[in-house]
């Protein structure tokens, strides 16, 4: 879906972009990289850059649209400061990670996928974690939380929004 | 270097075809139809919907014969019970998803997957698929989206990819996979231009026209209005493929008699403005080459083409003729000339045209030229009133056009097919030219090839012409041009592959026809049959013209002329 949050981009990472797609456009194939790259470069992949991206290879925003959502690695959304990932894989979904992910939802006012207004927590999910000892497990950025349950949620939070 | 001969067997028939045919186009030679979904000869061939499955020897498991090449020796058996099993099973599971309000559906008895379900005996229910409600994309004057029956065949992708627009794709993966335009915006938003192919070639009813029909009954059932039809050159071509008639059937008189059972106040030949935008069109070109004005001049008479300079090159804007298309003119005409001679309030006047193009309906509505035409139907859509009415359409007589507006000339009716406006002009413009010129067969132009280049030499100048149809040949015309790679005078361009004949408001036909006939070649036969068994075969020729010209717009050109017959263009650059 469409994000509404404002696009911050500069000149310098627009610069750097279209460095990027000018060096592979002749390269058959090269939109995936230069996603990457995009994403690399501006965090996720808002429709400006998107379209950037379409004009610089003299294609239509539809198929650039087309490969950014069939892959999960590219995000329309920008991502927060802290970024909180909860597993979903089987060993997590048993034990109850979907509740925790509803909780996170709840708490933050975000859908998974999304990025508070504020900037400063973004949801995702993700496939194993390699903790499945610790299940349920959620991560923000390079800490892991585990044997979660949904009443422990709003604490952890707290303690991320006090050091801002 | 000689082909390749392979030998096979399907079903046990032998057959010998060149090395790297499919398994489906052998089988055809077998006389033996394999059931398709995702495939459409010359549009899309991805062997995704697992409908063409066979048997082959050397193959693990069941293979999709639409991509599958055949091989030396090889068997093929596609009618085994593993087969036909395998197939129900694929549409049950397309059908969990599908939201199937038959009755109502604008594809009823022409859809592929019903035929198909109803072939392999599925139950439609074996499957209870989460529902997927998809919101109906009505955004645009011309087409409808409904993706909750959609198949994401992928065929209007592929159409769109065809045409070089690309305004629809497939967006997300998995089960959330549906079509739509970028960052699932509606179409009215995205770079479509209405061309229609991805209508005609959508298996289901997953698109179709903005019907207008319920206005078109509502308007001749009111008395204080005077509903006048006119029909577009290729619409006799087509129509008749709606009643089962052979392809390639001139049905003009029997489409002429359907619609006078409809009670309108008259029936008049679109050809004849047809014949007006040549007379308009090739002085515009005459004066333009004298006055060396921005050259080449483009033809402006098919609106899904307009709008694609408008928004692709709005720097070649300058080029479009500024003529009106034959239905623009024609409503034009009827609202003033028409009305003023017959003493008719132009308000109560109701212009309702036939046309074989989804774009028209965008182009009736269009500011510059609103008010001229009043609705816009599709074949299919006449097709549809003719049935609803209760016409026997095949056995009606033939009846002629309604005066004035009914003799035309063999360059109007040409117009349907790709190469025929130009070779229209060319006859009429030469001719303006030099007096001495009676060439009126211009070959070159003719036939389905994307691309078609021409040079001329009338009167001293050489005339550099280029006709192209489809978007994609189009494009790659417009760059050539703005390069300075190639220089023309005059360039043609229709939307559709083929030209009008092959219209997104053409009756869709099956697959089974779709994919073992040259449809556009079939079509376009008849209007050259028309244009050689005319006594007229140049527009400045014809009777008709006179009268109009005599009567009121005084000369090609003149001031009325330009008032009421002309247009002019936007830049409507979009991303």
């Amino acid at each position: 879906m469409e994000h509404h949050s404002a696009f911050h981009g500069t000149a310098e990472q627009e610069a750097k972009l279209r460095a990027v797609i000018e060096e592979s456009r002749s390269v058959p194939g090269c939109l995936m990289h230069i996603l990457q790259e995009a994403q690399g470069i501006y965090g996720y992949l808002p429709i400006e850059v998107q379209k950037i991206v379409a004009e610089g290879l003299d294609i239509s925003l539809s198929e650039v649209y087309g490969v950014v959502t069939f892959y999960s690695q590219f995000s329309l959304n920008p991502k927060g400061k802290h970024r909180i990932s909860i597993c979903l894989g089987t060993a997590c979904y048993v034990k109850g990670s979907d509740k925790i992910l509803e909780e996170l939802e709840k708490q933050l006012n975000i859908k998974c996928g999304e990025c508070t207004p504020d900037g400063l927590f973004s949801i995702d999910s993700c496939r194993c974690v390699g903790a499945c000892g610790l299940a349920p497990v959620m991560m923000i950025d390079d800490e892991v939380y585990g044997k979660l349950k949904p009443d422990m949620v709003k604490g952890i939070l707290e303690k991320y929004k006090e050091e801002k | 270097m000689e082909t390749k001969l392979v030998n096979l067997k399907i079903n046990g028939i032998p057959v010998t075809v060149p090395e790297g045919t499919t398994i489906l186009q052998a089988a055809r030679q077998a006389h033996v139809e394999i059931p398709t979904l995702c495939f459409l000869k010359d549009v899309n061939r991805m062997g995704s919907c697992r409908m063409c499955v066979v048997e082959a020897t050397g193959a693990r498991g069941l293979v999709a014969a639409c991509v599958y090449p055949v091989a030396e020796g090889m068997e093929v058996r596609t009618n085994t019970d593993k087969c036909r099993q395998s197939r129900k099973m694929t549409l049950e599971l397309i059908l969990s998803k599908h939201k199937k309000k038959c009755l109502s559906c604008e594809r009823n008895h022409s859809c592929e997957l019903q035929r198909l379900s109803l072939g392999y005996s599925v139950d439609e229910d074996r499957f209870k698929g989460e529902d997927f409600v998809l919101p109906l994309d009505c955004s645009t004057p011309y087409l409808i989206r409904d993706n909750d029956k959609c198949i994401n065949c992928m065929r209007c992708v592929a159409a769109c990819r065809k045409q070089g627009i690309n305004a629809i794709g497939p967006i997300g993966r998995g089960f959330n996979l549906h079509i739509g335009c970028a960052f699932d915006r509606a179409l009215a938003e995205s770079p479509c231009v209405g061309c229609g192919q991805c209508v005609v070639d959508c298996p289901v009813g997953a698109l179709y026209e903005q019907s207008n029909i319920d206005d078109v009954w509502k308007a001749l059932s009111d008395t204080s209005k005077k509903v006048v039809f006119i029909t577009a050159p290729s619409v006799r071509a087509t129509l008749g493929e709606a009643f089962d008639m052979p392809i390639g059937t001139n049905v003009e008189g029997k489409m002429v008699a359907a619609i006078r059972r409809f009670n309108p106040a008259a029936v008049f030949n679109m050809d004849v403005t047809a014949d007006l935008t040549i007379m308009e069109e090739a002085s515009e070109l005459i004066n333009r080459i004298k006055t060396n004005k921005p050259m080449p001049m483009f033809t402006s008479c098919c609106p899904a083409w307009v709008k694609f300079v408008e928004q692709t090159f709005p720097e070649l804007i300058p080029n479009l003729s500024t003529c009106k298309s034959p239905q623009q003119m024609f409503g034009a005409l009827l609202k003033s000339y028409w009305c003023e001679k017959n003493g008719i309030d132009p308000k109560s006047l109701y212009v309702v045209s036939v046309i074989p193009c989804t774009a028209k309906k965008y182009e009736r509505g269009r500011e510059e030229m609103l008010g001229d035409v009043d609705a816009a139907i599709t074949t299919r859509e006449l097709a549809r009133m003719i049935k609803t009415a209760g016409i026997k359409f095949t056995e009606l007589p033939d009846e002629e056009f309604d005066n004035p507006f009914s003799t035309a000339t063999g360059a109007g009716a040409i117009f349907g097919a790709t190469g025929g406006v130009m070779e229209a002009a060319l006859r009429t413009a030469a001719h303006m030219m030099d007096g001495n010129f009676e060439v009126l067969d211009f070959f070159a132009v003719r036939g389905s090839n994307p691309i078609k280049e021409a040079t001329y030499l009338v009167a001293g100048h050489t005339i550099r012409v280029a006709v192209a149809s489809g978007l994609d040949n189009a494009r790659k015309i417009c760059k050539s041009i703005l390069s300075g790679e190639k220089q023309y005078d005059f360039v043609e361009i229709m939307s559709c592959p083929g030209g009008c004949v092959n219209g997104g408001g053409q009756p869709t036909l099956p697959d089974s026809v779709r994919n073992s006939v040259e449809l556009k070649e079939a079509r376009a036969k008849a209007l050259y049959a028309c244009d050689n068994g005319n006594s007229y075969r140049r527009s400045a020729d014809s009777p008709t013209m006179d009268i109009i010209y005599n009567d009121y717009l005084g000369f090609p050109n003149s001031h009325k002329a330009h008032e009421i017959l002309h247009t002019s263009y936007k830049d409507k650059r979009t991303i």
